[in-house]
């Protein structure tokens, strides 16, 4: 039997997606620009996503922007809101558990000479709007923070936040990456007081190598890429047309009947949960419950003194996790964000994420704890140094 | 302008009656060498010569580089290759040879020519003679040397006329396949894809043995050893690596043995199992990347009693390499960025805090003797269960 478990780093893809992208591939092949009509069948699939993204976010069709990824939206909205506002002021705020497409433009604008702050998280992964409150400033111009945090699924205040960040002042752009909530959440940029929101297509069973950025109208935003203008030269480049069909086919598909989906996974996570706690030695990291997102469970197991041993001895079973969060843990420093949310030192290098989708069966939640239980002791038995 | 090479080899012109077979297997591997690269090239041996010709048009660097991966070739001297139209023609050509290699700098030469075709009209001190004339008479900043020049021009009258001055190093040696087979064994770090090379540099064919732990070690950490072997084989020649999967002894070692002694343990059931690899593939001999004093199962008395399970000789070829030395081989051949790769290696995750750095074979023997039940059926399984890679 075969558990797939990671599905924060990625997911299967939609039959119904893989056959669109096909489809359009060797069919639709068109250039969207091109003023034949070829052209126009392809520039079709382009509006139709963006109709059905600006029904999802409920927002206009203009305020979407298709990308290769959330890395990419990431950047595009931080850097070009960031390069906008420049001349208003040079301080922008995010915190310390996002994810490095974030961190990293944060480092970049720092390098050109922005000031940036780090904030710290409570213990449950969770920016409390207080700390947001006392660090906002006259010249604070970018706030940027994740919807749902993706090594231990905390969920962060949006709603909240964005209400205490426009109070500061109307002109501090606030950008979210939602890539980890999108398609687990209603998510509504302008109830939120969003201005900029990160998507990937590759997390909701669409395929990789796209993504899309909401940009609300009057943002101040400048491009980062250059070329031939197309999406109002914002994002220039001729538009991935099968991936952008596809994610957007896979976006139809993961919101329709949300809530029940959203219900089944929560109760997979709480079964999940109790389970897990009920084997000796181990911590739930984080929120559980409704408190946190419904498809991640990071778990530190004591006496285990690399989890990617645990990962390897799963994987012979054809069980497939994480260690940490799957985009740091190639390399071999320890994770940040658990480092934020106080877990014990000894424990950091014992940490596995397990996280589901709707494909994810209870058969298989099962199948993983059985290992689990007769693989803990063995390995903990025989320790590496 | 170079349209083929003259191959000069070392050390096979030493060895008399077997010469041809050793020239043979020269001309197989530059063959080989030479089929991984556009272009169509053949290679012929003349006269105690190697020569690769090109058909058609080819990429120089990258002939060159294959060319240098040859164990077996001394020097490289790439030729200039033109039909005999008369001497004047010749020089004409030696002269534009001699401006495109050397771009006007002041040199020092001499003329050697050498006449393989008899019946040319001047013979070779005639050539030698008008042939410096001409060129210090085109090109003025050079000047003539006979006992040490800067550069010699070489102009051989065959059916066609070479015309050549450089000498590119090859990577020495013996041409693979010359000298039987040797089983490595391989790790994912830095000595042992060096010793690999420097056997199969003198003309042995290479075959391999890799320890993996899953879950222990990764599919990435088996893919990096596959990745290293392959580049040991730009040199040796296909290798044919067996993946033994050693958990269970370890683990049963880690039981049953002191733990101050499980590497030193472990590294006997490691030569045994790749001692029965070498003999079931007619390996002659087993080739292991230490280096005495190294680590603590590397030390004279854990040499020694590793080594006391081989019947077969085990080869050491770093075995007086300081660290650095072997650092700088991997370098030279490529090896060493993937070796650095940061990921798990069987023989370090059992280590104990303090490993015994001076066993006792009896000490080691009688520790042993707490395995047998189990062992020897355990070793079998790790041998039948073993998985061949080919790789070439």
């Amino acid at each position: 039997m075969e558990a797939y478990l990671d599905n924060s780093a990625t997911t299967k893809v939609s039959e119904n997606a893989a056959r669109l992208v096909y489809d359009i591939m060797t069919g639709d092949y068109g250039n969207p620009s091109s003023m034949h009509k070829k052209g126009f069948d392809a520039e079709k699939h382009i509006r139709n996503a963006r109709e059905t993204f600006a029904g999802i976010l409920k927002c206009t069709e203009r305020e979407i922007f298709f990308t290769s990824g959330g890395t990419e939206s990431d950047n595009m909205a931080i850097i070009g809101a960031a390069m906008a506002a420049k001349r208003r002021g040079k301080h922008i705020i995010t915190t310390k558990i996002e994810h490095p497409a974030v961190l990293e433009s944060f480092e970049y604008l720092a390098g050109q000479g922005f000031e940036a702050t780090y904030l710290p998280v409570n213990g449950a992964g969770q920016l409390e709007p207080e700390t947001l409150k006392a660090a906002m400033r006259e010249d604070t111009v970018l706030v940027s923070v994740m919807y749902v945090n993706n090594e231990i699924g905390s969920l962060q205040p949006i709603a909240e936040l964005g209400r205490m960040i426009k109070e500061a002042g109307r002109d501090i752009v606030f950008h979210v990456d939602a890539v980890q909530a999108f398609g687990k959440y209603r998510i509504c940029p302008y109830k939120e007081n969003i201005d900029l929101l990160s998507v990937s297509s590759h997390k909701i069973h669409g395929p990789k190598g796209v993504g899309a950025l909401f940009v609300k109208d009057k943002t101040r935003i400048l491009p980062v890429s250059f070329g031939g203008g197309q999406q109002k030269g914002l994002r220039p480049g001729t538009e991935n047309v099968p991936g952008i069909a596809g994610m957007a086919l896979a976006a139809r598909e993961i919101y329709e009947d949300l809530d029940a989906k959203t219900e089944r996974m929560y109760g997979l996570k709480d079964y999940f949960t109790e389970e897990i706690l009920k084997l000796d030695g181990t911590v739930v990291n984080g929120l559980t419950g409704r408190q946190s997102a419904p498809h991640v469970v990071s778990v530190s197991f004591d006496g285990i003194t690399k989890s990617e041993v645990l990962l390897h001895a799963l994987e012979g079973r054809g069980i497939y996790v994480s260690s940490g969060s799957a985009c740091s843990s190639n390399k071999p420093a320890l994770s940040e964000t658990l480092k934020a949310i106080g877990v014990k030192r000894e424990l950091l290098g014992s940490t596995l994420r397990f996280s589901f989708s709707d494909y994810t069966t209870m058969e298989e939640l099962e199948y993983t704890l059985g290992a689990l239980k007769e693989l803990l002791p063995v390995l903990r038995k025989y320790k590496p140094k | 302008m170079y349209k083929a090479f003259l191959i000069k080899y070392g050390e096979i012109g030493t060895k008399g009656n077997n010469r041809y077979l050793f020239e043979d297997a020269l001309c197989r591997q530059i063959r080989r060498a030479m089929k991984k690269i556009g272009g169509q090239f053949t290679v012929s041996k003349e006269q105690g010569r190697i020569y690769v010709d090109s058909e058609g048009e080819f990429g120089y660097d990258e002939a060159v580089a294959a060319l240098r991966t040859v164990f077996g070739i001394l020097w490289i001297c790439p030729m200039m290759q033109i039909d005999d139209n008369g001497f004047d023609d010749l020089a004409e050509n030696t002269v534009r040879y001699v401006r495109e290699v050397y771009k006007g700098e002041p040199k020092t030469f001499k003329v050697r020519a050498r006449r393989a075709r008899k019946n040319y009209p001047l013979d070779s001190m005639q050539i030698n003679m008008s042939m410096g004339e001409r060129l210090l008479e085109a090109c003025p900043e050079l000047k003539v040397d006979v006992h040490k020049p800067d550069f010699e021009l070489n102009i051989e009258i065959r059916n066609k006329i070479n015309i050549y001055s450089e000498f590119i190093p090859g990577p020495g040696g013996m041409p693979v396949g010359t000298n039987g087979k040797a089983t490595l064994l391989l790790s994912g770090g830095i000595d042992s894809p060096v010793a690999g090379y420097m056997i199969a540099k003198r003309g042995v064919i290479i075959d391999a043995v890799y320890f993996h732990a899953p879950p222990y070690t990764s599919e990435r950490a088996k893919q990096k050893v596959v990745d290293l072997a392959k580049l040991v084989s730009v040199y040796s020649g296909p290798i044919r690596l067996h993946v033994v999967n050693f958990t269970d002894i370890q683990m049963y070692i880690y039981d049953q043995c002191p733990h101050d002694e499980l590497t030193i343990i472990m590294r006997r059931y490691m030569m045994r199992i790749a001692e029965h690899f070498a003999k079931a593939e007619e390996s002659l001999g087993l080739i292991t990347g230490e280096s005495i004093g190294q680590v603590a199962s590397q030390t004279m008395h854990s040499l020694a009693v590793t080594n006391e399970v081989c019947t077969l000789p085990v080869m050491r070829p770093l075995i007086g390499f300081d660290k650095q030395e072997i650092i700088d081989i991997s370098e030279k051949i490529g090896t060493f960025e993937t070796s650095i790769l940061p990921f798990e290696d069987c023989c370090t995750i059992f280590v104990a805090k303090h490993p015994v750095t001076k066993p006792n074979l009896k000490a080691i023997k009688r520790s042993e003797l707490k395995l047998r039940e189990r062992i020897d059926e355990m070793v079998k399984t790790a041998i039948d269960t073993a998985e061949d890679i080919w790789i070439d």
